[in-house]
């Protein structure tokens, strides 16, 4: 994949060309209105609806309550209060802000590797926090209090490692070393992290729990802890998704065009990363989100970062609000594990976007 | 106070004395059903290798202690039991032969240990999860005919349901079941009433709220429930199974968002359980059902 990524990605972004340079502003509104309306709705649908029923009155009470300065009160009983804004509210942001990033990381690593399959765990991301949680959980004593931390540091300092390790492989072969460092050093971590899971077999369901990925038992402490990560790394994408645009044509191209390739790759890896790293420390590690969602926003709104990188985002956010609405309250009062539904939903889904565009336009996932 | 008796009792299940060193008597060989079939068992065990904490417990309840070799690295009872690193979850069957064992005990049936094991001519008992007090009962005659005390077993046996029943006579019980919240971790995964340690709260008149999960049942009764279903079910008792794997007690319960608002925390009906107790089906169920029994006396609810 990583050899025919390169050689595929400059034919059809001919095709696109004059859409993408086109007269933006509107093209780039269209989508991301059409995108925030989806999201919109399934987060009232999602505040709303649990395995608890919850009158939209008293749920519409509660929120208000919750707007400082408006002094609203409510007649709600106090665990309606609690389940509204305590546990689904706290679900619905931080599900928000993990699918916001996962695919918005997934859309700008596509973009830097030119690779169709590149999601926000290649250069390993997943296997170091998924590492890091493994040793808090067997080493770090009872309450898993660190948890987020160990992951964090897990991940982040996984992709370092296949960074450096992927670019003294050259400058000339750059994304397929990198990548083929990402997959060595994924492997390395995973096996020590499945050892380790053995040896300790009695913690064996909290490693799985964490792996699989959940937000069960989110809270508005989660989300103040990713919060500042999230905001970071979507300003920086965003602020980097022309540079992505310039980047599809080439290296040197774009050396030619005044943009400094190497160190545009290194912001926008760095700024995925810590992003991804943030989200994935509180989720845990969710599948699919960062491959399909920025591949759906491209092959239906356009080609262009200008509108992937945004428009995913929100797609993202949409995308697991939704999923993590239907693992909540499929099989209720018990959970569905959420990369369950991603897969579930979003594999066939993406499929039928995938054959549908394909027959509409004869244009494909390799075009990026 | 019938209560007291009954931990009195329990305590003594623990620590079987000169009663239980009088051999029963049992003539080898013997055939003995296990949930691997029907097992041969040539001469009395006297090195017995034991890979499952339960059957570990059981055997030296039924005061077969000194003919057991060596128990598996999460057999942690009796403390006097010969700890090895060998793992039941994973059995290396060459680590186990090196013991030179003439009965090897599982919990989990490992594909194709028990006949690797057959073929180096070592009987091997297979012991899952009772599912029930019953087979928890016929898991400890099993044990004891196989070992050579078949007496100590009936007579343990007898032990625990006379104790059981004294204890769920102790028992106050209102006439609509009171409901629980079983924890199995901090992530909410919880167990039904029809699994065996929601059938022995059962016996105290308990109900778990995970009996609402209706798909749990199928998947072996050990569901992940919501948070909001959980505070909206206002459980009448909350019991942690995971103080030791997790820490949890009380105070971190209480500190959960929303969980303050719980008629269970308010009013301090959140017990403490030991999680290896909890999770076994063994000789000391007793005492869980005794410190259960305690805390619906002193904190009833109403």
């Amino acid at each position: 994949m990583t050899a025919t990524a390169p050689a595929r990605a400059t034919e059809p972004v001919a095709v696109d060309a004059p859409e993408v340079r086109g007269p933006g502003a509107r093209r780039t509104w269209v989508p991301m209105v059409v995108a925030a309306s989806i999201m919109i709705v399934i987060s009232l649908v999602s505040v709303c609806v649990g395995p608890v029923s919850v009158p939209p009155s008293q749920v519409l009470g509660t929120l208000l309550a919750h707007v400082p300065l408006l002094h609203f009160h409510t007649s709600t009983p106090p665990i309606d209060q609690a389940i509204v804004w305590q546990l689904r509210m706290p679900r619905i942001v931080l599900a928000g802000l993990v699918g916001a990033m996962l695919a918005a990381g997934g859309a700008a690593y596509q973009g830097i590797f030119r690779n169709p399959l590149a999601d926000p765990y290649l250069l390993g991301v997943a296997a170091g926090a998924g590492l890091g949680a493994t040793i808090e959980i067997v080493y770090g004593g009872d309450s898993s209090t660190f948890l987020p931390i160990f992951a964090f540091v897990g991940g982040s300092l996984a992709v370092a490692a296949t960074y450096l390790i992927g670019v003294a492989g050259g400058r000339r072969a750059w994304g397929r070393s990198i990548v083929l460092a990402g997959v060595a050093v994924a492997a390395l971590l995973t096996a020590i992290q499945t050892y380790l899971q053995q040896r300790d077999a009695e913690q064996i369901r909290q490693i799985y729990n964490w792996i699989l990925g959940s937000f069960s038992v989110a809270s508005w402490s989660d989300v103040t802890l990713i919060l500042p990560y999230v905001v970071v790394s979507a300003a920086v994408l965003l602020a980097h998704r022309r540079m992505l645009d310039v980047l599809r044509v080439g290296e040197e191209e774009a050396g030619t065009l005044g943009i400094h390739a190497a160190r545009t790759r290194l912001i926008v890896v760095a700024a995925a990363t810590l992003g991804t790293a943030a989200a994935v420390s509180v989720s845990g590690l969710i599948g699919f989100v960062g491959i399909i969602v920025a591949h759906t926003v491209r092959l239906t709104a356009g080609a262009s970062y200008r509108i992937i990188v945004p428009v995913s985002m929100i797609a993202g956010a949409a995308f697991l609000i939704g999923a993590d609405l239907i693992a909540r309250t499929v099989e209720a009062p018990a959970e569905v594990p959420i990369g369950v539904v991603t897969a579930c939903i979003g594999a066939p889904f993406f499929l039928f976007v995938l054959v549908s565009r394909r027959a509409a336009r004869g244009v494909g996932v390799g075009d990026t | 106070m019938p209560l007291v008796t009954a931990l009195a009792a329990a305590a003594a299940v623990l620590f079987p004395g000169a009663a239980a060193s009088a051999a029963s008597g049992t003539a080898f060989p013997v055939k003995v059903r296990a949930a691997n079939g029907s097992v041969s068992i040539p001469a009395r065990p006297t090195a017995i290798v034991s890979l499952s904490p339960t059957a570990t417990e059981m055997l030296y309840a039924i005061g077969a202690g000194s003919q057991v070799k060596a128990v598996d690295e999460y057999s942690d009872y009796p403390p006097s039991a010969p700890h090895t690193n060998l793992d039941g979850d994973d059995p290396n069957v060459e680590a186990i032969a090196s013991y030179k064992p003439d009965l090897v005990v599982l919990s989990d049936e490992a594909p194709g240990v028990d006949s690797q094991l057959g073929e180096l001519g070592i009987p091997v008992l297979s012991d899952p999860a009772a599912a029930n007090l019953a087979q928890e009962y016929a898991q400890f005659m099993e044990l004891g005919e196989a070992t050579g005390h078949e007496a100590q077993a009936s007579a343990e046996v007898a032990k625990i349901k006379g104790q059981i029943s004294a204890i769920v006579k102790s028992v106050h019980k209102s006439a609509k079941p009171l409901t629980y919240y079983y924890e199995l971790d901090q992530t909410y995964y919880s167990a039904t009433s029809s699994t065996f340690i929601g059938q022995v709260l059962g016996l105290l008149g308990l109900r778990s709220i995970a009996d609402a999960a209706k798909g749990a049942a199928a998947s072996g009764g050990y569901p992940q429930l919501s948070g909001e279903f959980i505070l909206k079910s206002d459980p009448r008792y909350i019991f942690l199974a995971d103080t030791i794997c997790c820490g949890q007690s009380p105070a971190t319960v209480a500190a959960r968002p929303g969980w303050s608002d719980l008629t269970a925390v308010k009013d301090g009906r959140v017990l403490k359980l030991n999680d290896d107790i909890a999770s076994r089906w063994g000789p000391r169920i007793v005492i869980l059902l005794s410190e259960v029994a305690a805390e619906l006396q002193q904190h009833p609810a109403s």
